[in-house]
């Protein structure tokens, strides 16, 4: 089985974010780089389905500045075969144009991908679209957030979180998966595993950036919150505590 | 280009939750500034009993899609059958509720369309006819007014940040048929997991425990207050990573994106992926004893101290209040 995991390089999340004098993107100086959180889950989820199959391949790709080679690197250095790098210098580019663009890239892959494995959001554009969004422009089938995954052949039974349960679900190969927390637990990537990954082949597919279907008109921090209003100490503050709920912020 | 919206609704044996409704009421500002209509698509077990309700929210149409092969969500198909039924009523606004259907929906039906998505939008208005939306990103770090290049512009709306209005109109209601021929995984089942709280992510008051709850037993002094106030129970990740409480608990950037019109945070110190998950919330208490923790900034009270003294005292304060 041949898997090919959507990986997003994204500033990491404990970073302070500024905005550049343009306001509309952030100044990217001074920030820390990581692979987007929920795709560690996709990566792990690939490696474990190709150990357990014994056979089939784990390939990445993803679409970002020629920085996100080190974000590849990790991602093989976890133990993916190979990967494709579309540049591109936007930072939050948009939805569309995103999955059209890898659309266009996985639909000149050889071999095709029986699966296509996506976080189930990048913690930068927060769009949750991507996966179902590529499944979508290339016909195939898609389940988004799954939390659990078993393969039988060429079909995946695979649970979905959703409000107050879980779905179960069946879905025959191809397909498209968004990965979400508790799916699994990523392996570090070890030693020998980094050393391979300087020898892995980081290929440049030729494909056009898909035109925005949005733009952004401003960005901005969002409005403090008027908060450190300490209302007491201990628990002899807690009836005017709940006067303030009532009377002042009426939530009761 | 049409100037009608149309706005998603799911229904299960005919019940609407609030989330749908706020949609059908942002679908219908929508609408009445662009000079359209707003059309409730409703999907699911019962759509007929359900849509017929909707006028009252501003939907002037509805189309109740009941078909036995929809009573659960499942994306492909609902993804196409709305799409379809955008290009029927000529729509340039499609809206859903950002919960877990939402979220997978509309993304589906933009790329169907070819166009353009911001998810998850916290503000929608109308200038000069045309749609700008405002979204977070980097974690709330930011947020973004998001315009649009494309003729059709799909949005998904965070639950409990969009008034539900509730009027005197009635729509006009039809069937419609689910768009099945395509590729589309099976649901198989769904279970349900938690008991009668709402899921956090619909909640409207939320107490959340930290490491500061010191163990797994200790939350049932949580769960005491959160009786109390009808509230549902949510957790840090540090109380998830020691398997006090279970994954679906967790608010926060891994975690749940949360907007309850009042969060009270005990025992959490207010990591920044922590406060990325609920900061959009109406009212925020924190319950801590360490005055320097950075939930402190953030929140609109505070008390210092002992949680194990502070929170049964505040349980037992509002019993008393609440049943006046
Ligand atoms: C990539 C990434 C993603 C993350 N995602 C999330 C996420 O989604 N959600 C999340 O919550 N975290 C997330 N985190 C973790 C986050 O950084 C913090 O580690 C976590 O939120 C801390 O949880 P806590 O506040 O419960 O624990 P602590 O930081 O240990 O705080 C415990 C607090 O309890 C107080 N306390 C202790 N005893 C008492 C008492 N008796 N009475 C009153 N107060 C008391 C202490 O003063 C302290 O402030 C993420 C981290 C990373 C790196
Ligand atoms: N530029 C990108 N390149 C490759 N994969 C991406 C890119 N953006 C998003 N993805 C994938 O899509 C998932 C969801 O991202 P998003 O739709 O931005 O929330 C991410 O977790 C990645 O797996």
């Amino acid at each position: 089985m041949h898997t090919l995991v959507l990986i997003k390089r994204v500033p990491d999340t404990a970073s302070k974010i500024t905005i550049a004098p343009d306001g509309k993107q952030i100044d990217p100086s001074g920030l820390q780089f990581v692979l987007n959180p929920y795709d560690e889950f996709a990566v792990e989820a690939a490696l474990q389905l190709k150990e357990a199959a014994g056979e089939g391949s784990v390939r990445i790709m993803t679409l970002g500045p020629k920085e996100a080679t080190q974000t590849i690197r990790s991602a093989l250095a976890m133990g993916a075969d190979e990967a494709f790098h579309i540049v591109d210098d936007r930072s939050l580019r948009d939805a569309f144009s995103t999955a059209r663009t890898l659309a266009d890239a996985i639909a000149q892959l050889d071999p095709k991908p029986d699966l296509i494995l996506c976080g189930r959001q990048s913690v930068d554009a927060q769009a949750m679209a991507t996966g179902p969004m590529v499944a979508t422009l290339l016909g195939l089938p898609c389940v988004s957030d799954i939390v659990k995954l078993e393969r039988d052949g060429d079909t995946l039974r695979v649970e979905r979180e959703i409000e107050g349960g879980v779905e179960v679900l069946e879905v025959g190969l191809p397909a498209v998966l968004t990965t979400n927390k508790g799916l699994n637990e990523p392996r570090y990537a070890s030693l020998k595993g980094i050393m391979k990954a300087k020898k892995k082949k980081i290929h440049n597919p030729e494909v056009a950036i898909a035109p925005e279907k949005t733009t952004i008109v401003e960005m901005r921090y969002p409005p403090a919150r008027e908060g450190g209003r300490i209302v007491g100490e201990g628990p002899d503050a807690v009836p005017e505590l709940v006067r303030l709920l009532r009377e002042e912020c009426k939530v009761l | 280009m049409g100037n009608n919206v149309i706005a998603f609704v799911q229904c299960h044996d005919g019940e609407i939750k609030r989330t749908q409704l706020e949609a059908v009421s942002e679908g219908a500002r929508i609408a009445n500034a662009l000079g359209g209509g707003c059309v409730a698509v409703v999907m699911g077990s019962g759509a007929a009993d359900a849509a017929a309700g909707l006028g009252r929210y501003g939907a002037r149409t509805a189309r109740a899609i009941g078909d036995a092969a929809v009573a659960h969500y499942n994306g492909d198909i609902y993804g196409r059958t709305v799409a379809a039924l955008a290009r029927e009523h000529d729509a340039a606004v499609i809206v859903a509720s950002a919960t877990a259907a939402g979220k997978d929906l509309c993304p589906r039906v933009a790329a169907h369309l070819e166009a353009g998505y911001a998810a998850d939008a916290t503000g929608v208005r109308v200038e000069d006819g045309k749609l700008l939306v405002t979204r977070p990103v980097y974690a709330g770090k930011a947020l973004i007014d998001v315009g649009f290049e494309s003729d059709v512009a799909v949005v998904s709306l965070r639950p409990n940040n969009f008034e539900v209005s509730e009027g005197e109109g009635s729509a006009e209601v039809s069937e419609a048929q689910p768009v099945l021929e395509g590729p589309s995984a099976k649901v198989l089942e769904t279970r349900q997991t938690a008991g009668e709280r709402a899921d956090l992510t619909e909640a409207s008051i939320i107490v959340s425990g930290g490491r500061g709850m010191k163990g797994p037993e200790h939350f049932q002094l949580l769960e005491e207050l959160a009786d109390v106030l009808g509230a549902t129970v949510g957790a840090s990740r540090a109380v998830v990573d020691a398997g006090w409480r279970p994954h679906s608990d967790q608010v926060g950037q891994t975690g749940k994106t949360v907007s309850p019109k009042l969060y009270i945070a005990v025992g959490i110190s207010g990591a920044i992926q922590h406060i990325a998950g609920m900061r959009t919330s109406g009212c925020i208490v924190a319950i801590n004893k360490d005055p320097d923790a950075p939930i402190f900034k953030i929140a609109d009270y505070g008390i210092v101290g002992d949680l194990f003294e502070i929170v049964p005292r505040l349980t037992e304060e509002l019993r008393k209040v609440l049943q006046n």
